[in-house]
């Protein structure tokens, strides 16, 4: 299977998203380029993190004008899997991907830390091998991470079950201090209607070594692998 | 031939300009000589800023020749933007610290990160892709809300940046201290890893070959820098904000992608960082290496304003730009990869055969100096050196006198409030903010004893760390810098990594006055026993002298940065404790030194006595009886013995790891030539808690190293206490005690200032 991972102008984890294809999952990745506007038949996108321009006018704004993110929009549209990691959530919801918006953090500080999530819902192409309220333990690093969509609208997310992660503690508790950035009802990641967009705000492909802390990261990968072979 | 002539609107050169811009008289006569007539304004302003102490280290140069540089996987030493060291495999890391200090005591925020910024060209710009960042802080006590507001603004800054370029900051060390307190110090390195092939210099050759300007354009932000980084701090210097850079980190990022792949196309001879006193130095710095002349056109540099001077244009410090020296007909290919990256190259120069630093505007000549030695041909200052006769007596003094508290009799007492001191507690306050992840290589980041990154595509992983202790070498240069040296080895060993180099940033007051130039030299003669001894070469690093501010200087702070090595990642040890039943080792001497300890400071108030021995030699042998233990696999875990002694030791090793506390029973009773207090909290030197699973095996290795190791406790991993038994009395700590005194103390008087408050919020609170 083929990963197409987008470098934006002021992208940073793309070499690591690279790395966790080959290196741990050994599948073909490759680099898009923003300016361009072909695929190259990727079979699955991911919008890496980062700070795509900066984010000085607001994460994510800019980079969804990219002419690539035309085509990774019609990628999506057709049912393609996309895998929006941090700055890559922040741009696939400027981008009309996902619904809701990341804010800046509630404390107001960046935030690095290995936090945990728990997986709401195994039945997506994301988590199908996650077993339901597994907790996992992945790094977050962000400056604007806070999820916000109105009251309808998660309502909404959570009645479809299109909440697939939520901050939580050791035990899987739902609790304000598990919730690293004030994000609504300590969403950490969620789905399109479709179910083929993920966006997060954790770093899975951070978490694919025990070396360096957590391979709690890897299955979620793997499941993409599961679900678009079959 | 057209001679060079003042520009219609410059300043008459007068004896009050002249002192304006940093000169004595005597430079300025040396000037006069080198140039045969009077300088121009232009000319000044270059020289102004060559010579200031920052560019031209013309009080520190012949002290530094004493330190030792070469070993045999040294492979660029000092003198480049960066040092290179060889791990095998073909990769070589390099790096490199500096400070920004001054900066940084004005405008927090843009100081730091424009010190990440420029520390990062640094890296890349030798051709290594900058895998870590490391800091070195000072700042005085948090009581202060100035500070409060300096440590906030610091933290961002240099978060902030890193964050955004996307290098982890892995380690660092954050020290609180009055002395400190007007003019907190920013020390930033980073470690880059490369191919050795990929290794270039700055160095001019090539006569013909164009000079290029890349990055960001010129603006009039940061002019005289480098001269502002030369003198003291005074009430004055907040009007200086002007001369601070201004970071963009996003810009450094295309920059650094740009640079790397630059480099690799083989379209360049050479590229340097426009850092310190920008294009002025990197040209005349990329000459003097390359022995070779240049020409500069100013009217030739992309500016971000029109009208922009020579004199501006020479001296701005505007950040994230690069000069590049390309391969004739290469100058497409240079551009069109910039152009990628969407940002601007073009040519404002030539490499020339006759020995000239020679500045054009259009065909006007704004500035000329012969030869191409204008960085070297600065005068060298050897000042008098004398040791102030108010330190002799403090180190003189005996810490035993000071009589203890009676809180004191209860040791938990006494521990709690070491472990609540900042300069003990927890930084998790800071390491929060700072992406200490990205790149996905950090194994041990923030927090233990030194950072361990894996090298990719090998087995191997090299160990990081910052290290210094101001207030030994305060009250012994000597001895100090030996300890900051062997403290920075020590960390690196307790990883398992063998120490293979370092990189220093001394930072110091007045070199004028001689209680200030003899604690230089003693602590740079002291820190080159100890590299020798332990084989780790200086590479490089920078010296920032003028750390004054109107009512003292800082304590004298050589920051030493390691690099170490670890050839197996199975050797990767951390400082925690690790398994129920370890047997707790004490590797390295008893001696009950409890002279300029953290526990005179913060219990007592004091900063008296000698601070404690630091033979070189025997340093070097408790590190290869650590290696070896590690080596054997008997160590489950390995801590360094620093600030606070033992007690503070042993209750790291249980509460560092907040997710899984540990309790212990250690027996001190055999240690019963010493006080209770010097057992506990003496800071002898050469000193490693290990646990582990095979104490036999590693009291057999220090026997055969020559060094002391006496088994003093357990693990008691589902236990809540740290119980110590004492030749006198003993120590009952609750780790829950312990636990929130060392992780609350800094984040609890951080929400001193206003809940929430944003960094702008607190820049008002400091105005107050």
């Amino acid at each position: 299977m083929k990963f197409g991972i987008v470098t934006f102008p002021g992208s940073n984890c793309d070499y690591d998203a690279y790395h966790a294809i080959t290196e741990v999952l050994g599948e073909e990745a490759i680099y898009l380029w923003h300016k361009d506007h072909d695929l190259q038949s990727s079979d699955v996108i991911i919008l890496p993190g980062g700070f795509s321009y900066g984010d000085y006018l607001r994460a994510g704004a800019i980079a969804r004008f990219s002419p690539i993110m035309q085509e990774v929009i019609a990628h999506a549209k057709a049912g393609g899997p996309v895998l929006a990691i941090c700055n890559g959530f922040q741009i696939a919801c400027e981008a009309g991907l996902l619904p809701g918006a990341l804010m800046r953090n509630s404390h107001l500080q960046f935030v690095s830390d290995a936090v945990r999530m728990r997986v709401e819902n195994t039945d997506t192409m994301f988590t199908n091998l996650y077993e339901r309220g597994e907790v996992l333990r992945i790094p977050v690093a962000h400056g604007d991470g806070r999820f916000v969509a109105s009251e309808e609208t998660l309502d909404q997310l959570e009645g479809d079950g299109r909440v697939v992660f939520r901050y939580a503690d050791a035990t899987g508790k739902i609790t304000p201090q598990a919730n690293p950035n004030g994000s609504e009802r300590n969403i950490a990641g969620i789905v399109n209607d479709a179910g083929n967009v993920l966006g997060l705000m954790p770093h899975p492909e951070r978490a694919c070594s025990p070396l360096l802390g957590s391979s709690d990261g890897v299955r979620l990968l793997e499941s993409i692998l599961t679900k678009v072979a079959a | 031939m057209s001679q060079v002539a003042p520009r219609p609107g410059d300043p008459v050169i007068t004896p009050a300009l002249v002192a304006e811009h940093g000169l004595t008289p005597d430079e300025f006569q040396r000037l006069q000589g080198m140039l045969g007539r009077d300088p121009t304004f232009t000319e000044l302003g270059i020289i102004s800023a060559l010579w200031s102490e920052h560019c031209s280290y013309k009080h520190s140069r012949p002290v530094l020749k004493s330190l030792p540089t070469e070993a045999p996987h040294v492979l660029q030493g000092p003198g480049e933007n960066a040092g290179v060291i060889s791990i095998g495999d073909g990769l070589a890391v390099a790096f490199k610290i500096e400070s920004h200090n001054h900066p940084s005591a004005v405008e927090p925020y843009q100081g730091a990160a424009t010190g990440v910024g420029g520390i990062l060209r640094d890296v890349f710009t030798m051709g290594a892709r900058p895998i870590a960042m490391l800091n070195s802080l000072r700042f005085g006590s948090l009581d202060d809300s100035r500070v409060r507001y300096l440590f906030a603004g610091v933290v961002k800054g240099i978060g902030d940046y890193g964050n955004c370029v996307g290098i982890p900051t892995v380690a660092g060390e954050i020290v609180f201290d009055a002395a400190y307190e007007k003019n907190p110090l920013v020390n930033a390195m980073c470690v880059g890893l490369m191919h050795e092939e990929d290794l270039i210099r700055a160095k001019a050759e090539g006569v013909g070959n164009p000079i290029m300007a890349v990055g960001a354009r010129t603006g009039r932000d940061g002019i005289h820098g480098a001269s502002f980084a030369s003198e003291d701090l005074s009430e004055a210097s907040d009007a200086k904000r002007p001369r601070i850079q201004v970071g963009d980190p996003f810009t450094e990022k295309l920059l650094l992608e740009a640079s790397l792949e630059l480099i690799k196309s083989g379209h360049i001879v050479a590229i340097q960082d426009m850092g310190a006193a920008g294009l002025t130095s990197s040209s005349a710095e990329m000459a003097e290496r390359g022995d070779v002349g240049v020409t500069i056109d100013v009217s030739k540099v992309p500016t971000r304003e029109k009208g922009m001077t020579p004199y501006e244009i020479l001296l701005s410090e505007s950040q994230e730009r690069m000069l590049v020296v390309a391969r004739k007909g290469h100058e497409d290919a240079v551009s069109e990869i910039l152009t990628k990256w969407d940002l601007t190259a073009a040519v404002i120069g030539e490499v020339i055969s006759e020995p000239v630093y020679r500045v054009t505007e259009g065909s006007r000549i704004v500035a000329e100096f012969p030869g191409s030695r204008l960085v070297t041909d600065c005068p060298v200052y050897s000042p008098g050196a004398r040791e102030s006769a108010a330190i002799i007596e403090l180190r003189a003094a005996d810490p035993s006198s000071i009589p203890e508290l009676a809180e004191e009799r209860d040791h938990c007492w006494t521990l709690e409030r070491l472990l609540a001191s900042p300069t003990i507690a927890s930084k998790t306050w800071a390491y929060r903010q700072y992406d200490s992840t990205v790149r996905t290589n950090t194994v041990v980041g923030p927090g233990g004893d030194a950072a361990v990154l894996r090298v990719r595509g090998t087995n191997k992983a090299i160990s990081l760390k910052t290290d210094c202790n101001g207030r030994y070498v305060y009250l012994d240069p000597r001895v100090g810098g030996r300890i900051a040296v062997a403290e920075a080895a020590r960390n690196v060993a307790c990883t398992g990594a063998r120490p293979m180099a370092i990189t220093n940033c001394l930072n110091f007051g007045n070199p004028t006055r001689p209680e200030v130039f003899f604690q230089f030299r003693e602590a740079v003669a002291g820190m080159g026993e100890a590299c020798r001894a332990l084989g780790t070469p200086v590479t490089g690093g920078n010296v920032s002298f003028y750390n004054e501010s109107p009512t003292s200087a800082v304590y004298p702070t050589p920051v030493i940065g390691m690099v170490g090595l670890i050839d197996d990642l199975a050797h990767v040890t951390r400082s925690a404790f690790q398994h129920d039943g370890d047997t707790i080792l004490l590797l390295g001497e008893m001696a009950g030194e409890l002279g300029g300890s953290e526990y005179l400071a913060t219990i007592h108030g004091e900063v008296v006595g000698a601070p404690p021995r630091c033979d070189p030699a025997r340093e070097k042998a408790v590190i290869d009886a650590l290696l070896e233990s590690i080596q054997s696999g008997a160590v489950s875990s390995a801590h360094d013995c620093s600030d606070g002694g033992l007690a503070v030791a042993l209750s790291e090793c249980c509460i560092s790891n907040i997710d899984c506390l540990s309790g212990a029973e250690v027996d001190l009773s055999c240690f019963n030539g010493f006080t209770d207090r010097a057992i506990l909290f003496g800071e002898t030197q050469g000193r490693i808690v290990i646990s582990s699973a095979a104490p036999e095996r590693v009291m057999e290795i220090a026997k055969r190293h020559g060094v002391d190791c006496t088994q003093i406790g357990r693990v008691r991993r589902h236990s809540d206490i740290l119980e110590v038994t004492l030749p006198k009395s003993s120590l009952r700590a609750p780790l829950a005690r312990l636990k929130s005194a060392y992780h609350d103390t800094i984040p609890s008087i951080m929400s001193r200032t206003p809940e929430h408050a944003t960094f702008d919020e607190l820049s008002q609170v400091a105005a107050h």
